[in-house]
């Protein structure tokens, strides 16, 4: 080893570390914002987009549970009702789930993560917002005008001829959008292609950089897809095309294709990069290598590519012939395979582990079982028979919650928590933030577990009026979304707190491994002094020298001499 | 302990190790030219995977209405003048030809001859886009736009005006399916056409750097990754033309 650096580096107390130069106090002022080229600070720029709208969409979900608190439709019409709950999909899908992870989180962490400057593209990095928000105007538009009522699928013939509502700018909305999250996930794959640091080869790849970039590829086969089926409804609605329209013979089925090709592998960039976030917390807090790196790595190229063969599974009930329908039903089920090898790996990581119950540690646990719960739900409705029964009922909307919800927010926080002393250099109040995990977890379950039991009766998705007998289970259902939303606006507040008063971090408050605790807390601009050299596999929680390293004793990393 | 061994792979991106260290065209974030090079031809591939992931759309759309009904999709195309179609491939084609020589020409250091290329690749495709117009035209003087106004009239492909009697519901139901092809066709030859005027505009922007001697032998990526660009778009049209032109060809 090298003897020159063992030399024990003392750390003056924590509050009184004065901020090293790093990406946020460089410059100061509007533009150094809004033209920046430094992944991390676009990192948070989309922060504060997706954060805006997950707060709109909540605001549609607010009103969908007040309006199902009742029986009778009292607070709205029906009309308006199939608006808010489209709208609460649109923006959620499109504006938070899709954006969430990879464009804050994995903006922010991947140079950082496989040791490299920026992203490949830092122009087209920032252009990607930009072109974020300006999907976001047309669809803040459209519900500012009125709103728009198809769901968020738009399905034709509904959304090409029938719909009053503001179908044109919502599909320019979703089209526009569709670029920025191209524009991401194509960075992402040639950066982790060409930018790793010397000696980061693919097998010592942080599993958050794996998830990342097996999402990427479905974001770059799988959005333009999108892109093209929802200008041919736009082009029909504009300009009197004709090419799902059923009084021309097109084939409304036709798009009910071509969307779920896109949208079915869509729901695989929500919750692969949450999958790899907990990969990395489950690690930092066992304090353990992770079981089985490669099955988990792989694990997320399988999901996917099996994801791209699955989509016809939303199509059972619309005329599928059997024979597409079984073997839909089968690859379906594959999915299990890939997405249970995580579960079974985290699990036994932790077996035997250290655990520290840290707020991320309370988020990742919180994962594992929800996410467990939704995907067994989701074996379930693969399921031929079964689906027939609940198709379109609650049950559908309660299990893509508890992924959506429970898997893919539940990744967001969590990794917002464990990275967010590396985002802006503060520790936030531990026993606040565990109160939060602990309502965001108490009150999704209370919201979205009533609803497996509401479908299974036969409460059917998206209608604004109930018969009595449901009312009960509605009510938990509402009372837990209350608790669920006090839980969402904690973190809001004690990060901004945090912001000002928080204790600062210090380089790596967890005693984690990986290049991002490396550098200091917050990094700064280019992100590493020197590019390091990379010598070990991820997860090395066990041998001597990250014992040391962890424990803050020492100066870490060894650096390449340039 | 551990060896702190460096893979070879890793070498090459290490700084120090590339040439071109600190050439005017190197971007902050990259090692060397060699690695931005890799990095930008490897974002243009993947972004021509979205152009065919985005056109494979229409094509499925396409194959399927065409197999529903190829004597309806045989009729329709038949109204397309081939000769026009096989005109604008030529030029294509031979706009593509220009393009690799324009990079060729930096490759050799040819400054002048960089621009030269540039603007016959530029002319070509405004030919292409010129001969476009001039097909729609003739697609809105006979009614063949789909929309309120779309006329088919099967003895006189839509020659427009004379209604005689009532369509029987078979004519009516034929006229629809080849207002879907007239659809794809204005989709499909619209996109291209959007992606044909992206082209011009980039080769635009390339053409004051070109004329500085920006490229030369030592950098000249912005040049390389155009031409992929111009490529693709090309061979969209030639997947397009027999698609839509030369179909019509069975149906005398």
């Amino acid at each position: 080893m090298n003897t020159s650096n063992t030399v024990p580096h003392e750390l003056p107390p924590p509050d009184d570390l004065v901020d090293q130069p790093n990406y946020l106090n460089v410059a100061y002022g509007l533009k150094s914002w809004l033209l920046t080229r430094d992944h991390k600070r676009i990192a948070i720029l989309y922060m504060i987009s997706v954060t805006v709208f997950f707060a709109l969409g909540s605001l549609f979900a607010l009103l969908i549970r007040l309006e199902l608190l009742t029986p009778e439709g009292d607070l709205m019409q029906p009309d308006t009702y199939n608006r808010v709950f489209t709208m609460h999909g649109v923006v959620m899908v499109f504006f938070f789930l899709i954006p969430s992870i990879p464009a804050t989180l994995g903006n922010f962490l991947v140079p950082l993560m496989i040791g490299a400057k920026d992203l490949a593209f830092p122009k087209l990095n920032l252009a990607s917002w930009y072109v974020y928000n300006l999907g976001g105007v047309f669809t803040l538009w459209a519900i500012f005008s009125g709103g728009v009522d198809t769901g968020w699928t738009f399905y034709t013939p509904f959304s090409t001829n029938y719909s009053n509502s503001y179908v044109v700018a919502t599909a320019l909305g979703v089209f526009i959008n569709g670029f920025s999250s191209i524009f991401t996930g194509l960075n992402f794959i040639v950066t982790i292609h060409r930018m790793r640091a010397p000696g980061m080869t693919w097998f010592r790849l942080p599993l958050f950089i794996w998830s990342h970039y097996a999402t990427s590829l479905i974001i770059v086969l799988g959005t333009p897809v999108i892109a093209i089926t929802i200008l041919m409804v736009a082009a029909e609605r504009l300009f009197g095309l004709g090419i799902f329209d059923p009084r021309l013979g097109g084939d409304p089925i036709l798009f009910q294709h071509l969307f779920w090709f896109y949208s079915h592998p869509a729901v695989y960039i929500m919750i692969l990069p949450a999958m790899g976030v907990i990969s990395e917390l489950v690690a930092a807090f066992a304090r353990k290598r992770i079981f089985g790196y490669k099955f988990v790595a792989f694990a997320s190229i399988a999901i996917a590519v099996l994801g791209f063969l699955v989509w016809g599974h939303h199509m059972f009930v619309a005329g599928q012939s059997l024979y597409a329908a079984t073997i839909f039903s089968v690859l379906s089920m594959l999915v299990a395979v890939p997405s249970a090898v995580k579960v079974f790996n985290w699990t036994a990581t932790l077996y035997e582990a250290s655990i520290s119950y840290e707020t991320p540690m309370l988020y990742a646990l919180g994962f594992i079982g929800l996410f467990t719960l939704g995907g067994l739900t989701g074996t379930m409705i693969a399921t031929l028979g079964i689906d027939v029964h609940v198709h379109d009922t609650y049950f559908i909307v309660a299990h893509f919650h508890y992924i959506m919800v429970g898997g893919a927010i539940m990744g967001y926080l969590g990794g917002l928590h464990y990275w967010w002393p590396k985002i802006s250099g503060r520790l936030y109040p531990g026993f606040l933030s565990r109160l939060s995990a602990l309502l965001v977890f108490v009150g999704f379950n209370l919201t979205f577990f009533p609803q497996f039991i509401l479908g299974y009766l036969g409460m059917p998705r998206r209608y604004w009026s109930y018969p009595p007998e449901y009312q009960v289970l509605n009510v938990l259902s509402t009372a837990g979304a209350s608790i669920l939303g006090i839980g969402y606006i904690l973190p809001l507040f004690y990060f901004a707190w945090s912001l000002k008063y928080g204790t600062r971090a210090g380089e790596n408050p967890w005693g984690a491994v990986g290049l991002e605790w490396d550098t200091t807390s917050p990094p700064p601009t280019e992100n590493f002094p020197v590019i390091p050299v990379v010598t070990r596999e991820p997860y090395d929680y066990t041998s001597e020298e990250v014992h040391r390293r962890t424990t803050q004793q020492e100066v870490p990393v060894v650096y390449q001499v340039d | 302990m551990s060896t702190r061994s460096i893979e070879p792979a890793a070498v090459a991106l290490a700084p120090g190790t590339g040439g071109g260290h600190d050439h005017p065209s190197l971007q902050h974030h990259f090692d060397n030219l060699e690695q931005q090079k890799e990095a930008s031809t490897l974002g243009m591939w993947l972004f021509l995977v979205t152009e065919i992931m985005f056109f494979g759309g229409l094509f499925t759309t396409y194959v399927v209405y065409r197999s529903s009904w190829p004597r309806e999709f045989m009729a329709a195309s038949s109204t397309l003048d081939w000769k026009l179609g096989a005109f604008n491939t030529a030029v294509l084609i031979l706009s593509s030809l220009t393009m690799a020589l324009a990079i060729w020409a930096a490759q050799v250091n040819r400054r002048k001859q960089v621009v030269f290329y540039l603007i016959a690749t530029m002319i070509l495709g405004l030919v292409f886009l010129g001969v476009k117009a001039v097909e729609y035209a003739d697609k809105f003087e006979h009614h063949h736009v789909p929309g309120p106004n779309f006329v088919w009239s099967e003895d006189a492909h839509g020659e427009g005006g004379h209604a005689a009697a009532a369509p029987t519901p078979e004519q009516a139901a034929f006229a629809h399916h080849v207002e879907i092809f007239f659809s794809l066709y204005f989709i499909m030859t619209g996109l291209h056409a959007v992606h044909m005027i992206c082209g011009i505009g980039v080769l635009a922007f390339l053409l004051v750097p070109s004329w500085k001697g920006r490229y030369n032998s030592a950098y000249h990526n912005p040049l390389e990754c155009t031409g992929l660009y111009w490529h693709f778009v090309d061979i969209v049209w030639i997947f397009l033309f027999p698609l839509l032109y030369l179909l019509g060809a069975h149906a005398t």
